[in-house]
């Protein structure tokens, strides 16, 4: 109901009816319960009283820093490939375009796990490609913090590429076609007026693919393995301590959880709605 | 909680519509009278081990499901009416259903911390446990090997070989019962190695095996035996050290004592080479 501001009369803020409709509002509550209680259940049952000896673990900070800086390099990664492959789906017309589209958004539907072993079979020391970058370069991936980004770029980009597509897609084109009349490239297009036009979306974006990385957990455990310090990030060490310890997992989760919500809020703020 | 395999829980049979099918099948077919044989339970047996009829439950640890599966076909061949339904999980879940009151007839555990929750929650059938062991019966054991690509392109022959700097090694992780053991044997050969990964299960380590994606993990025999030619087992002395027993008992719970009995007799009987070539142990 923040529209109001646009109106010139200020005090008249609602619709016709003057009433929230019940019809939308029993729902929506339903749904944010729905969402808000297990995140309640986490807290209740949290043994408070060694929280703070529990949360300053060495293992616990190690696995915290790897999930926060991988979560931004696979972040990064994928805004430098998939905003412009985002372009490409809206802006460019080629044939197959539907069925790029579609192949872009496989690592939604695929389990994780089952992304990983993909992984494994192109990437590994004796994938399709891993294999040759073994012998020529020495270079093996699984099992090193690089393959845990890869992990997380390979589940995360498609978050970023949908809704930086559907930005551009809402954003008005004729601004692009007067620069390119008075004589931008399409280069100079894309940087000077699209990109800035669509930078809320891009943010957006980038806030979603962040979070997905930094829950990522199928994929990670089957491509990158699970050793403390080098590929071990907090979904997995949440997992690990759900074997033997669940006071220990529900402690991790809420740490990650905690993080996750304080850069979120910040950056939501900051990017999206500046 | 040991399992060699991670498959989720499942029940062999759908339950209700399939039993009520079977027996109404069997009801026609042999023309016995009497009513419903969902309700008969304890139908005798004691007079002669062919009059056992009625439903059989078992929960068992998910690294028995092939062979449990297996003896039940025998076991409901030789007893007709009786028709036996698996719940295949974790063994530590499994405790945590039956403590809660989930209903079963027999327990058979990957390990005995396991089968020793449910002996001081739910219990044993005290008769049977009386005869046969008050935390039930050992009545396999799985021991660790070295897993290796069929080529073994690391060369490995025995657990020091592991060490090797050049050698990428999976293990379980330390949570895991496969890990624990891992521990116990690495400490018996007084070895000190780090692996490229520790697996969240004994399955995980399997396929990094059998990918190439490292030189060797430690496993179950019985997945190394499972997996085909897909992997290479190697026995190592250590190992020994590291034996996990597996108990199976009666359940005070169970409404058919007698017949739950009578499976865990097939099993240790019958069911022997079964088990046997499987790749488990005779404790």
């Amino acid at each position: 109901m923040t529209a109001v501001v646009t109106r010139p009369d200020r005090r008249a803020p609602r619709t016709r009816s003057g009433r929230v409709p019940w019809i939308l509002v029993l729902p929506a509550l339903v749904g944010l319960a729905f969402l808000v209680l297990p995140f309640a259940g986490l807290l209740v049952r949290a043994p408070w009283s060694t929280m703070v000896q529990r949360v300053t673990d060495p293992d616990v900070l190690a696995a915290l820093w790897l999930s926060l800086s991988t979560a931004t390099v696979a972040t990064l990664l994928s805004l430098l490939f998939g905003v412009p492959l985002a372009w490409l789906l809206a802006r460019t017309e080629f044939p197959g375009r539907r069925f790029v589209r579609a192949l872009v958004t496989i690592p939604l539907v695929i389990p994780p796990v089952v992304g990983g072993v993909a992984l494994l079979l192109v990437l590994g020391r004796n994938g399709l490609i891993g294999q040759y970058l073994d012998a020529w370069f020495g270079l093996t991936l699984p099992f090193t913090p690089a393959a845990v980004v890869i992990a997380q770029v390979f589940v995360a980009m498609p978050f970023l590429v949908i809704s930086v597509e559907g930005a551009l897609r809402g954003a008005d084109r004729r601004y692009e076609e007067a620069a390119a009349t008075l004589g931008a490239s399409r280069v100079t297009v894309f940087t000077r007026v699209t990109l800035p036009m669509v930078l809320p979306g891009i943010g957006a974006g980038a806030i979603l693919c962040w979070a997905r990385a930094l829950g990522e957990f199928g994929a990670t455990i089957t491509f990158a393995g699970n050793f403390p310090g080098t590929t071990q990030t907090m979904p997995l060490a949440v997992y690990m301590a759900m074997q033997r310890d669940p006071e220990a997992a529900i402690v991790l989760s809420l740490v990650l959880l905690l993080v996750s919500l304080a850069v979120l809020a910040t950056l939501r703020e900051r990017w999206v709605n500046a | 909680m040991l399992e060699s395999t991670t498959r989720a829980p499942r029940t062999r049979r759908n339950v209700h519509g399939l039993t009520a099918v079977t027996a109404a099948l069997a009801l026609a077919l042999t023309a016995c009278s009497g009513g419903d044989a969902d309700t008969d339970e304890g139908a005798g047996g004691e007079a002669d081990g062919t009059a056992f009829s009625g439903e059989l439950t078992v929960f068992a640890a998910a690294s028995l499901t092939d062979v449990f599966e297996e003896i039940a076909t025998s076991f409901e061949e030789e007893n007709p009416e009786v028709e036996v339904t698996f719940n295949f999980a974790g063994s530590s879940e499994l405790a945590q259903q039956i403590n809660s009151g989930a209903p079963a007839d027999v327990f058979a555990a990957a390990n005995t911390e396991t089968m020793d929750q449910v002996v001081e929650g739910e219990g044993l059938d005290s008769d049977w446990a009386a005869e046969n062991g008050e935390d039930g019966r050992v009545f396999v054991t799985n021991n660790l090997q070295i897993a290796v690509p069929p080529d073994n392109p690391a060369g490995i022959e025995d657990l020091d070989d592991l060490a090797e700097d050049d050698v990428d090694v999976a293990f379980c992780a330390e949570e895991v019962p496969c890990g624990s053991a891992t521990v116990t044997a690495l400490e018996a050969a007084d070895l000190d190695i780090t692996p490229v990964t520790l697996e969240e299960d004994v399955r995980a380590v399997l396929t990094k095996v059998e990918l190439g994606e490292v030189d060797a993990g430690l496993v179950y025999a019985t997945d190394v035996i499972s997996a085909g030619d897909r992997v290479e087992g190697l026995d190592f002395p250590e190992s020994e050290e590291a034996i996990n027993d597996y108990p199976i008992g009666v359940l005070s719970a169970s409404g058919d004592p007698d017949l739950a009995a009578a499976w865990v007799e097939f099993v240790t009987t019958e069911g022997a080479p079964v088990l046997q070539d499987a790749g488990f142990g005779t404790p």
